[in-house]
């Protein structure tokens, strides 16, 4: 395996700029100037650059050689399931009969995107169980949040959302659960993990009372394990007067195999760019509905997509709804992508994701494990899409830490997996190969490490100094971050400069 | 499935098997075995079965071609989203894979390309808005609305917020959403009726020691301009409130920026910078502050550019992270995790292509074209073209109460004849009577201003 990243060292797209040019080909004006009140003109010009076409487009098509994306290889990082983005969903969407629809044009013009938004609400709905479905999130912590509005317009109406002021979340959960909860209102009540990684029931029990809002999980949780005791927790919560909420950003291996809402959970988001093939976009934009119970149904974002007998509509009168959460009705082209996939895939193709995902996590952790300074903490479980591995080990023998390994990972041309995270695992290294990734790939993964470590345990120098084959090498953050050092655009001096 | 999938290589048997045996279980189901029965047995999906790229492709159009698009009638919508060209180099350029596959860049030294597109974003965004800083994107203008009148709560540490009377009525809803959780109280300012102008006697009522934060936009929702925004921020700066302006980042070209009106946040919808409509979304929120002390609040996240550690090279990473949602947890300035990346990427593309030269040769077309329209339509008999006395750009009121015709009639009649009318407003501001929000842009060519002009005439003399 070799790599090297491409490096142009291109300048900023100022530096490029030259006076006078200009990469837009101006229309003619057919209609007559208008002058403009003194008052309202801007005074100083925006300090953009100026280039002509041939000189932006080069300059970003560098850019984009010095990124590294799912198209380039393995990108097993844990939680995000980097799979791969099937080319026809883009091209799909790439019509004017879905970039050059407005969002209020008359309801019998948008028929065919309708038609479209109800059935994937309906199969989501199937997929993870529960009754309905809300598309509107446009990221899975936004959906976490609305999911928590929805718990609090419950609490709401049953009159105790004084009294219900706590969410439980357990301290290996995604960092954005407990920040959604606080966004909502809620207090955050962090418990324990058990020993196996799971929730400890104990600690469950005694965080419950009659302050309980709810409770915030994965499941299978980050550790790619699947909670057990999921129905004695639901039962625990609901008991208490809790609500359940379960993050599906590890919904992947579930396809077909559990749903959430037979775990008993109340409200689900769905990340549509990690489980349903949608392209993560450098960050996004992503999609993240939510789904929940009958009961909750009411309490849905407006508005939702209903049909009847003869046509689909969007509707607004739902007067215990917690309202509006975004500027319309939801990411349209990344949904309408999502809807491709899930109909080319269908019921089968999504049981096998679930299957291979599972199979080649499980192969992944064995063969990795194997590796002289790593191990699989918690072992004698089966993974499901994902699992956790410590470098615990050889950062006590060798000094290199999951970090420096990380990095070394990526001059063999690998992404280094989700590093340092669950806390609860010491050198954690969270792994998600997704079922995309063919054995080839998975092994020569295990050849990267391997070599990874032999070099941790003769010439640790190697390692520390990772990477060397990317467009840079190793990047001083104390200076990007330090208030005298930190620029943020081209414009910002930093106090020192 | 007997074949092997086309994204799923280890499905052929002869892989799995061997998979298998190294992870040393019989087969796939093992794997799943710690699942309770109760819940596995109830886990098989009631959905169709596949199909091919072929068949899921050819399906997906025949619905989509269901769709009329704005290419195929002339469509005078905005409000919130709003037609605009997009050069295809900007698509091209938001199509190479190695952006488009990619994630938040956690790894720097392997991402620089995308951190350096998004600083160069946050660059333009900032001079644009004529701010210090601006994060590198939310999901669109409302949720930017909403995580300003956070920020400001807790800048502040007061818990009102301040918000014109005309006003998209999605943002509004959602700044409520966003709002109520926090304890943050939304109050209306009035505008007076006859030139969009905030009343100031209300506005000093309105505001007060318990302020956090005074919103306003430009133009406004209605289109309009209003002369005194400069003085609005001094007063509520004067209560010691911070100063929010929204502002439509193509007008920018032209028109005054937030950082000149006194703003020490500004937002907007970046939707117009080289992204499609695509029915509402993915939208682009932009969010830009001033001062160090704002700076540390900002929700999202921030891309610096630094050296590296041998200082061989300069090199961007992602910066103050510590405000994070993934560092900070419950403490955080925001949830946010997964942004609109991409989106900003179009922006940056666009903003490059455009300079400012071009940006303000497009601001004179689109002032051109909803002026031309504007004063095409007040020439017809009973219509008021605009509505507020009042500089406008690309968006105006068309108030109907003189035609004895409502808004939706006369929509419906436009349809027939191939136009899209405007967005009707009399259920969102009954005291505006029978109007629509109309929406030209460059797009709009003189001829099909005139076609509007010409079937609203016919519908007037049809009655």
């Amino acid at each position: 395996m070799t790599f090297k990243q491409a490096h142009w060292n291109e300048p900023l797209i100022i530096e490029r700029s030259s006076e006078g040019r200009v990469g837009f080909s101006s229309p003619i004006c057919e209609t007559p100037t208008v002058s403009i009140l003194p008052e309202l003109l801007r005074k100083r010009p925006a300090r953009l650059p100026e280039l002509s076409e041939t000189e932006v487009v080069r300059h970003y098509v560098r850019l984009s050689q010095e990124n590294y994306g799912v198209d380039l290889g393995m990108y097993p990082l844990g939680s995000c399931t980097m799979k791969y983005n099937p080319k026809f969903l883009d091209k799909l969407v790439a019509t004017p009969k879905v970039q050059d629809l407005h969002p209020l044009q008359d309801i019998d013009s948008v028929q065919g995107i309708l038609r479209i938004l109800y059935d994937l609400s309906q199969w989501l709905a199937e997929i993870v169980g529960l009754d309905k479905v809300s598309l509107q999130p446009a990221a899975g912590a936004h959906g976490e949040f609305t999911g928590a509005m929805i718990m609090r317009a419950h609490h709401r109406r049953n009159g105790d959302l004084e009294k219900r002021d706590e969410l439980i979340v357990p301290d290996s959960a995604h960092g954005t659960n407990p920040a959604s909860a606080a966004m909502a209102g809620f207090k955050v009540v962090e418990i324990p993990s058990s020993r196996e990684g799971c929730v400890d029931l104990q600690a469950l029990r005694s965080s419950l009372s009659p302050r309980t809002a709810g409770l915030m999980l994965t499941n299978p949780n980050t550790l790619g394990i699947f909670e057990a005791g999921i129905s004695e927790i639901a039962k625990l919560v609901h008991d208490a007067g809790g609500l359940l909420y379960y993050d599906g950003a590890n919904l992947n291996a579930m396809l077909g195999k559990a749903k959430p809402g037979r775990m008993g959970f109340d409200i689900v988001h769905i990340n549509i760019h990690k489980t349903f093939a949608t392209p993560h976009g450098g960050g996004g934009p992503g999609s993240g509905p939510i789904a929940v119970t009958k009961q909750l149904e009411r309490f849905l974002p407006v508005p939702t997509v209903e049909r009847t007998d003869r046509a689909y509509y969007l509707e607004f009168d739902c007067p215990e709804s917690v309202g509006k959460i975004t500027s319309f009705w939801g990411n349209a082209a990344v949904l309408v992508r999502a809807y491709a996939y899930i109909l080319m895939m269908g019921r089968d193709g999504l049981e096998e994701v679930a299957d291979i995902s599972a199979l080649n996590a499980n192969y992944l952790a064995k063969r990795l494990s194997e590796i002289r300074g790593l191990e699989l903490p918690f072992p004698g479980k089966f993974r499901k899409h994902e699992f956790v591995l410590s470098a615990a080990r050889m950062a006590h023998e060798t000094g290199v830490t999951a970090a420096h390994l990380s990095k070394r990972l990526l001059d063999f041309g690998i992404h280094a997996p989700t590093v340092y995270f669950p806390l609860i695992v010491e050198e954690a290294m969270m792994i998600e190969p997704t079922e995309t990734v063919s054995k080839q790939e998975l092994d020569e993964t295990v050849t990267a490490f391997s070599k990874a470590s032999a070099e941790a345990y003769t010439n640790p120098d190697v390692v520390r100094n990772a990477p060397r084959n990317t467009s840079v090498t190793r990047i001083d953050e104390a200076r990007a971050s330090h208030p005298k050092t930190m620029r943020l655009t081209w414009a910002h001096k930093a106090e020192s400069a | 499935m007997s074949e092997t999938h086309p994204y799923i290589p280890n499905s052929a048997a002869s892989i799995k098997a061997e998979m298998l045996h190294e992870i040393g279980v019989r087969d796939v189901e093992t794997l799943f075995a710690d699942i309770p029965e109760s819940i596995r047995k109830n886990s098989a999906l009631k959905l169709h079965d596949s199909v091919s790229e072929m068949e899921a492709r050819l399906q997906v159009e025949d619905l989509l071609s269901r769709n009329v698009s704005t290419r195929d009638i002339t469509s005078f919508l905005g409000g919130g989203v709003w037609p605009h060209y997009v050069p295809a180099a900007v698509d091209e350029i938001v199509s190479r894979s190695e952006f488009l596959t990619s994630y938040t860049p956690y790894q720097p030294e392997i991402s620089q390309g995308m951190l350096q597109a998004m600083f160069e974003y946050q660059s333009m965004v900032a001079e644009l808005m004529g701010m210090e800083y601006a994060n590198s994107s939310l999901y669109d203008w409302a949720t930017a609305l909403g995580e300003a009148a956070r920020m400001a709560s807790r800048v502040t540490g007061r818990d009102e917020f301040v918000v014109p009377h005309y006003i998209q009525p999605d943002r509004l809803q959602t700044l409520k959403t966003f709002s109520e959780p926090a304890g943050i109280r939304i109050l209306e300012v009035r505008q007076d009726r006859r030139t969009g102008a905030i009343l100031d006697n209300d506005l000093q009522q309105k505001i007060s020691s318990k302020t956090a934060g005074v919103y306003i936009e430009t133009p406004s929702y209605l289109g309009f301009f209003q002369a005194d925004v400069k003085r609005i921020g001094d007063v509520a700066h004067e209560k010691g409130a911070l100063f929010i302006v929204g502002a439509d980042p193509i007008s920018l070209g032209l028109f005054a920026s937030p950082g000149e009106l006194g703003a020490d946040i500004a937002i907007g919808e970046g939707q117009p910078l080289g992204n499609h409509m695509n029915y509402g979304g993915p939208l682009l929120g932009l969010f830009a502050c001033r001062g160090e002390r704002l700076l540390r609040q900002i929700p999202g996240r921030l891309i610096g550019m630094t050296v590296t550690k041998d200082g061989s090279s300069k090199a961007f990473t992602m910066v103050l992270q510590t405000r994070e949602q993934h560092i900070r947890r419950e403490k955080a300035t925001s949830n946010i995790c997964t942004n609109e990346a991409l989106c900003a990427l179009a922006a940056a593309a666009y903003l490059s292509l455009m300079g400012p030269r071009g940006l303000e040769r497009l601001d004179k077309i689109i002032l051109g074209n909803s002026n031309y329209a504007m004063r095409e339509l007040e020439r017809l008999n009973g219509v008021k073209a605009p509505l507020f006395e009042a500089q406008h750009f690309k968006e105006f009121v068309v108030g109907f109460e003189g035609t004895g015709l409502s808004a939706s009639h006369i929509n419906a009649k436009l349809l027939q004849r191939g136009i899209q009318g405007g967005i009707p407003l009399h259920h969102q501001f009954p005291e505006l009577g029978q109007s629509a929000l109309c929406c030209v842009t460059e797009l709009h060519t003189r001829e099909s201003i005139d076609r509007l002009v010409a079937a609203t005439r016919a519908i007037l003399e049809e009655r």
